[in-house]
């Protein structure tokens, strides 16, 4: 038995004007200072021998400018991907400079530049251990370096391995090589064989066995640099039994140019292991004429590779001009389970084309997806979903929600759910819906007497309970905040 | 405390008011009657700011103050309150946050003090306790999954929180059981004082068996046709807006009346 379903619906936007629910006005991002600060770098361009200088610069081993150089020769033959709902101008590849860092490299978080440290204090992240988060131990990458990553000692004593993906390639060089490409293969896609082959810098996680991470392990991406690309690589491994809460947050200054940032994460989960990943990414979203902001066109995919291990993402996405990304989850292990949560608002002219893919491959296996999109201003927000039940999928069951709300009338919601189903015992469940908020939702509001502003994000709030629940305390409010900030001037 | 004089209004470029005049001081309870489309709801409307209503004419005034030159939320911090006909869901959003909000939100306009949560809960205890409501309600989204009684119980007890000076009710009674309408009438003789004004749309004469008004006014065709006493409202039982409107010569700009 083969069945295959693929459902397409679309539902544009040819709403009435909401009273008060009106036009767009201005949009603050706090995070679009620009720091000034020493920087060394590779001039713009791309061809084998930066490469070779990327891989000489990060002092690689030889097996690692190889792997780069066989993607990037992969890279060249493919075509870019037009297939989602995205109008992107054309990147001139050449134009981008793939390295750029800081001038003085510190060698621990002592001798961090002050300058940096401000940054990251004004964003928010404070890098001195003292000040820290209780309980967060966070990776800083500026640009195409990591800065600085706290905690590392407490790590190391769990047995917890958590530093930049440079270090990691010199010093576990062993567990870097088993796991890197495993989960994205260098050609997976146009913009993984991309960053396969340039990748700069990232996260390193591993979890050794039966190891439950004493703390919420973070990296902050913060790109400051012009004509830059950010091109990291995550990798986070948990062996048998392993347990990891990871968090990951992003921010640029605005730029009037369009920044391209091109990321590759991939999650490793043994038998009993569990991954939970959170992101709340706030690149520069352009501003309300649509000029500037970062391209985000992230890979982003874990294997639950043995029976009973759990991946789950869960994503706040505000940021970015264009956002094309879409988390998956490789079921392979038997009764394995893999999560998506997502809100993911767009506003003025930003663009995005985002969801999930669940490939069921092992015996009762379970997904769970709940995509939450906001559109406002004329922006365009699609959902693009792949829940796939291989033959040998017994029993496996996917549940999937998609609801868009639509704030003001020139914004668009899309949903494209497909399905492919190989087991006829393999149940899959979609619902999907579309609304606005509605006139007498904002008169209820301001009958009570609260504004129309507050009542929007309260909207919009409740709306996105189910994924904020997901998100770690702290992130859960910042992520709160971070749509009331977004959504300023969304009613008129 | 509210003076309304000749007030016209139109919704969607039909005249729906024609006219109206009515004046309700402090402490007094007015029951406004009349039958379908004769302009209950849109009073109501109009008087809590509702977009969508155009006054054409005439003039509200509240305390004082031009009402009409007020946006809800500036209504409802001077003290007006509008309890729905419909009580809107809003999804996701917990009710005691979403009433934290809005007494917070009003507290700021007059200047008061703003509540944390511990001096907002031992409030909702009070409150609870008064209106004899169960607190299972606060844990819930606002009107979400909420039976009709609920969402009208739940009206009646935010009024009861946020404490207004004129409490317009736009047919609190319509769709409750018996046992229901007893719980909101109570709920309303609890909240009446001799500061609080209460504004009473109803069809019927059952809920004034609970709420015993001080006046009675008949609204038909945009107007206030009869006021009386709560005998007014007995007449009504018996002989039905029909009579009443007998007693009035048709007007000759009436829509549908022939020229």
């Amino acid at each position: 038995m083969n069945e295959i379903m693929n459902n397409q619906s679309s539902t544009a936007a040819t709403l009435r004007d909401n009273a008060g629910v009106a036009e767009v006005l201005g949009r603050s991002y706090s995070a679009g200072f620009i720091t000034e600060i020493e920087m060394t770098g590779l001039p713009p361009g791309l061809n084998e021998e930066t490469i070779r200088a990327l891989s000489a610069i990060k002092r690689e081993p030889e097996w690692m400018t190889e792997w780069r150089l066989e993607a990037y020769r992969h890279w060249l033959t493919m075509p870019k991907p037009d297939w989602a709902k995205l109008n992107i101008d054309p990147i001139d590849y050449q134009a981008i400079s793939y390295y750029a860092a800081p001038k003085v490299a510190p060698k621990s978080l002592d001798e961090v530049d002050p300058i940096l440290l401000e940054t990251y204090e004004k964003l928010g992240i404070p890098l001195h251990e003292r000040a820290a988060l209780a309980g967060v131990a966070v990776d800083a990458v500026f640009d195409s370096v990591s800065v600085g990553t706290t905690f590392r000692k407490q790590l190391a004593e769990a047995g917890v391995l958590f530093c930049s993906m440079s270090e990691a390639i010199r010093e576990y060089p062993e567990i870097v090589q088993k796991y890197l490409g495993s989960v994205v293969p260098t050609g997976d896609n146009f913009f993984a064989a991309l960053n396969s082959a340039v990748f700069s810098d990232g996260s390193f996680v591993f979890i050794p066995k039966g190891v439950r991470c004493p703390m919420e392990l973070s990296t902050y991406f913060r790109i400051n640099a012009q004509n830059t690309g950010q091109f990291e690589r995550t990798l986070i491994v948990a062996e048998e039994g392993a347990h990891v809460s990871y968090l990951e947050g992003c921010t640029a200054p605005k730029r009037d140019e369009n920044q391209l940032h091109a990321a590759v994460v991939e999650l490793v989960a043994l038998e009993k292991a569990q991954i939970k990943y959170s992101t709340v990414q706030n690149w520069y979203p352009g501003d309300e004429n649509g000029v500037g902001g970062i391209y985000n066109f992230v890979t982003k995919r874990g294997d639950c590779r043995g029976d009973d291990s759990k991946i789950s993402w869960t994503q706040v996405e505000t940021g970015s001009a264009i956002t094309w990304k879409y988390p998956s989850v490789v079921l392979r292990g038997d009764r394995s389970v893999g999560e998506f949560y997502s809100v993911a608002l767009t506003h003025h002219y930003q663009q995005a084309d985002t969801g999930t893919k669940m490939i069921h491959l092992g015996k009762h296996t379970k997904s769970k997806i709940v995509s939450k999109g906001i559109s406002a201003g004329r922006s365009s927000n699609s959902y693009r979903g792949l829940v796939k039940m291989e033959k040998g999928a017994e029993g496996a069951r996917n549940y999937t929600q998609c609801d868009s709300l639509l704030i003001g009338k020139k914004c668009g919601a899309h949903t494209f759910p497909y399905m492919e189903v190989k087991n006829p015992s393999a149940i899959v469940e979609h619902e999907a819906t579309t609304s606005k908020i509605s006139d007498d939702q904002m008169f209820y509001c301001r009958s009570r007497g609260i504004p129309q502003e507050d009542a929007v994000s309260m909207i919009v709030d409740g709306f996105c309970k189910q994924v904020f629940r997901e998100l770690p305390m702290e992130f859960a409010v910042e992520a709160k905040k971070l749509l009331e900030v977004s959504l300023e001037g969304a009613v008129g | 405390m509210l003076k309304i004089e000749n007030l016209h209004a139109r919704v969607e470029g039909k005249e729906i008011l024609k006219g109206l005049s009515l004046e309700v001081n402090a402490g007094e309870v007015h029951a406004i009657m009349g039958p379908n489309g004769a302009g209950k709801s849109t009073l109501g409307n109009v008087l809590s700011g509702r977009d969508g209503y155009e006054v054409t004419a005439g003039t509200v005034t509240y305390n004082g103050i031009d009402l009409l030159a007020l946006a809800p939320e500036e209504r409802a911090a001077a003290g007006v309150f509008l309890a729905f006909q419909y009580p809107v869901e809003i999804p996701g959003v917990n009710n005691t946050y979403f009433l934290r909000a809005a007494l917070n939100a009003q507290r700021k306009v007059r200047g008061e003090k703003e509540l944390d949560s511990m001096q907002f809960l031992k409030l909702v205890r009070e409150k609870l306790k008064v209106m004899q409501i169960s607190d299972e309600l606060l844990h819930r989204a606002v009107n979400e999954g909420f039976s009709g009684g609920e969402k009208k119980r739940n009206e009646i007890f935010q009024m009861a929180v946020l404490e207004p000076q004129l409490a317009i009710l736009d047919e609190t009674d319509s769709g409750l059981d018996i046992d229901a309408l007893k719980q909101v009438a109570q709920g309303v003789n609890t909240l009446r004082s001799p500061q609080r004004a209460f504004l009473m749309i109803t069809h019927y004469q059952r809920l004034l068996d609970y709420v015993v008004p001080d006046f009675v006014h008949v609204l038909a065709d945009g107007r206030i046709v009869e006021s009386g006493d709560k005998s007014l409202a007995l007449k009504l039982e018996e002989h039905g807006y029909a009579g009443i409107g007998m007693s009035h010569p048709a007007d000759p700009r009436r829509p549908g009346a022939v020229a």
